[in-house]
């Protein structure tokens, strides 16, 4: 079996390391003998659904996701709406994770507008959050990244969070959630990148992506020492810096 | 007679010596920050009058990466030339940093150096050209430092923005024109403008690395195309869209010849002559060969013969952890800092060597911190193209408070668990030293690729042994 990798905006939105998202991703499927490819979509290429098991879109900055959410207010746009809303498994990490919403208001201007796809809403907030997170998820357990943004993001009633902050400001720095979850889309702020240090959430993407072409959920065993050892060792490291 | 603002610029120079060598008493280091800091509250011009007493005016060097050696070469090359010069050598370079160290090195009344040579902080860089007004101005390049302190590139080149767009028409301003947004900056400025760049051909990237920026135009938006990539971003660029390109070149490096793991022969043409002139470098890496030609385009500026550039490049003697070598009982090692993720590609692709036989052979040892100095995220260890270093299967040993990330960041580049030794990652430093000594045969090479915390900590560790110097000016 095959597994199909839809970069979103790979190169105009790929700063702080997310790429390490589709790292993972790659090698956590050729581990289990898949057949893993990497495609990278850009400003202006056809965004056909159908190819991908799964899609990833990382963060930007600002000049770039100007010219991203323009390219989305077309046809674009409203298949990758419809991808989600049919299950596509999906991480979307940062900027990527607030044009999945209703878009994003800056202090001046007018809002960056965003796909709807997410019942989320995000706005540009005082202070910049920087620092380790780790993040309890009822269904991933403990999830460790690093946040940087001043972006504030408020979920509806639509979709459930990721997950609870244990360290760190996570959404909006009040309601003490970070991420989103929404059918087989996450959501969040956190770097790191993610997917390497929480391999469980990498087996659950290929997963999830494989059982909707008709094949087993459940994934063979990897070993994850390392990762495991990592992922520990940032937990206990945002325990000692604190918030 | 002295003046009013004189007399303050005698007691802020009094008190900089006094607390510089009270510093360097208790062993703590070079000691121009602090001192400096003090001596610009009694005297906040200090800095202005000293750099106003240079006969030939002053040189400020700012880019992201490479000023430490680019102003320590250019520094030699003037001191070959027969000039007196002041140089915040240190690498201190905020506004306070350089006048701690000009009014270190300079006389408080009387004839000193007849030129400065500054280093500048890429924020501080509009402060300090102010307050200099240097004769040269040398670009060097604009990467991707660490975010989470500076900021994106945009910010950078906004505030220069204003001050290359007010330079003084005698000034002259010396840019990488392989870099598209340092090319653009310059178009705009009043000042005479020397391009340089390379047009070697081959030893170019096959594709742009991932850490790599400003692949877009910033005039119109448009993705870039080149007909050569160099470093990063760094090439022969051309706008598809707008038909904006590289300027063409005043200086040029037509050949980068590696010379074993240690050296390297550049060949300059435009100056002194078109044909070209051969240069021996005393250090690897085509990074170092971007520094040496940004000195080739000031030294030219100044109109120096080049016959000093030759001899400062042959003899040059790399800062503290910039290819540095020691000796750890029997062991050579080999310590270079990198700070960001160009740094790290541009030292990992001289590790396995520009041909084939001239990379290294040996232990790499990698330490990650993420202490404020390093930059707290470590995540950009997913934007450096560890695969290079992967492919080649040598020994790696993952150190440092991030250790384990380095150790992951491995795994997924391909290394064999059975060459990657995490066994010391997150230890002190002490350790990682024993820890060398216990697994590496006597005559063995190891080379380490470290953060600035890490450099720190591991020299500390290596002073501890008497095998450096026990403090280390960065």
């Amino acid at each position: 079996m095959d597994l199909r990798i839809g970069w979103l905006y790979g190169h105009e939105m790929n700063i702080y390391g997310d790429r390490g998202n589709v790292l993972a991703l790659l090698h956590r499927a050729r581990g289990r003998g898949l057949e893993a490819a990497v495609e990278v979509l850009g400003v202006g290429d056809a965004f056909e659904p159908e190819r991908y098991d799964v899609l990833f879109w990382g963060g930007g900055q600002d000049r770039e996701q100007i010219s991203v959410s323009a390219d989305l207010m077309g046809a674009k746009g409203r298949d990758l709406k419809a991808a989600i809303g049919g299950g596509m498994p999906m991480l979307a990490i940062c900027g990527g994770y607030q044009l999945l919403g209703d878009g994003y208001r800056p202090y001046e201007g007018d809002m960056l507008p965003g796909i709807h796809a997410l019942d989320i809403t995000s706005e540009a907030g005082p202070t910049r959050f920087i620092g380790n997170v780790v993040v309890d998820s009822p269904e991933f357990g403990a999830l460790v990244g690093f946040e940087n943004h001043s972006g504030l993001t408020f979920l509806g009633p639509e979709v459930e969070p990721l997950g609870r902050v244990r360290v760190g400001h996570g959404n909006n720095g009040r309601d003490g959630f970070e991420g989103a979850r929404y059918r087989n889309t996450i959501g969040c702020y956190m770097h790191g990148a993610l997917l390497p240090k929480n391999p469980q959430v990498t087996d659950w993407l290929i997963g999830t992506a494989l059982e909707r072409k008709g094949g087993a959920a459940a994934l063979p065993p990897l070993p994850d020492d390392v990762e495991s050892t990592a992922h520990d060792a940032v937990v206990k490291r945002a325990l000692q810096l604190g918030r | 007679m002295i003046s009013f603002d004189g007399a303050r610029a005698v007691a802020a120079m009094t008190a900089n010596r006094a607390i510089g060598a009270a510093i360097r008493r208790t062993g703590r280091g070079g000691g121009t920050a602090f001192p400096g800091m003090v001596a610009t509250r009694i005297a906040p011009d200090l800095l202005d009058q000293l750099a106003a007493r240079l006969p030939q005016g002053a040189i400020v060097v700012a880019g992201t990466n490479g000023k430490t050696t680019t102003t320590r070469l250019l520094s030699d090359a003037l001191t070959h030339a027969g000039m007196g010069v002041v140089h915040n050598r240190t690498g201190s370079n905020l506004v306070r940093g350089i006048t701690g160290a000009f009014a270190d090195q300079m006389p408080i009344a009387g004839s000193g150096p007849d030129i400065g040579v500054i280093e500048a902080d890429e924020n501080a860089f509009p402060e300090v050209v102010r307050r200099a007004r240097p004769k040269v101005i040398l670009l060097l390049n604009l990467f991707r430092d660490q975010l989470d302190r500076y900021g994106e590139l945009e910010t950078v080149a906004s505030i220069w923005r204003p001050v290359i767009q007010t330079l003084d028409p005698e000034t002259t301003l010396c840019v990488n024109a392989d870099d598209p947004r340092l090319a653009w900056l310059a178009e705009e400025s009043p000042a005479r403008v020397v391009r340089f760049g390379l047009t070697t051909e081959g030893g170019g990237l096959p594709e742009m690395p991932h850490a790599a920026d400003a692949a877009y135009c910033p005039v119109c938006g448009a993705r870039f195309d080149y007909d050569a990539i160099y470093l990063s971003h760094l090439g022969a660029w051309r706008c598809p869209s707008c038909e904006r390109e590289r300027p063409e070149l005043d200086l040029a490096l037509s050949r980068v010849v590696p010379d074993g793991f240690e050296r390297q022969t550049l060949t300059l043409r435009g100056w002194p002559h078109v044909e070209g002139v051969d240069l021996n470098l005393a250090v690897p890496g085509l990074y170092n060969a971007y520094n040496a030609l940004a000195v080739a385009a000031a030294a030219h500026a100044l109109g120096l013969p080049v016959e000093a550039l030759g001899a400062a490049t042959a003899d040059f003697q790399p800062a503290f952890g910039r290819l540095e070598r020691v000796d750890l009982a029997g062991r050579e090692l080999t310590l270079t800092l990198a700070k960001n993720p160009t740094g790290f590609n541009e030292v990992l692709r001289m590790l396995n060597g520009a041909q084939p036989g001239s990379g290294f052979d040996g232990t790499v040892v990698i330490g990650i911190n993420d202490l404020d100095a390093d930059g707290r995220d470590v995540s950009w260890l997913w934007d450096v193209d560890f695969e290079v270093l992967a492919e080649r299967q040598l020994p790696l040993v993952a150190a440092g408070i991030r250790g384990h990330d380095l150790a992951l960041r491995m795994a997924y580049a391909g290394l064999d668990p059975c060459r990657l030794d995490a066994r010391v990652a997150g230890e002190p430093f002490e350790r990682v030293v024993e820890h060398l000594i216990q697994t590496t045969p006597p005559g063995g090479r190891v080379f380490v690729l470290l953060t600035y915390t890490a450099m720190l900590q591991l020299r500390a560790a290596l002073a501890e042994r008497g095998v450096v110097e026990p403090f280390w000016e960065q």
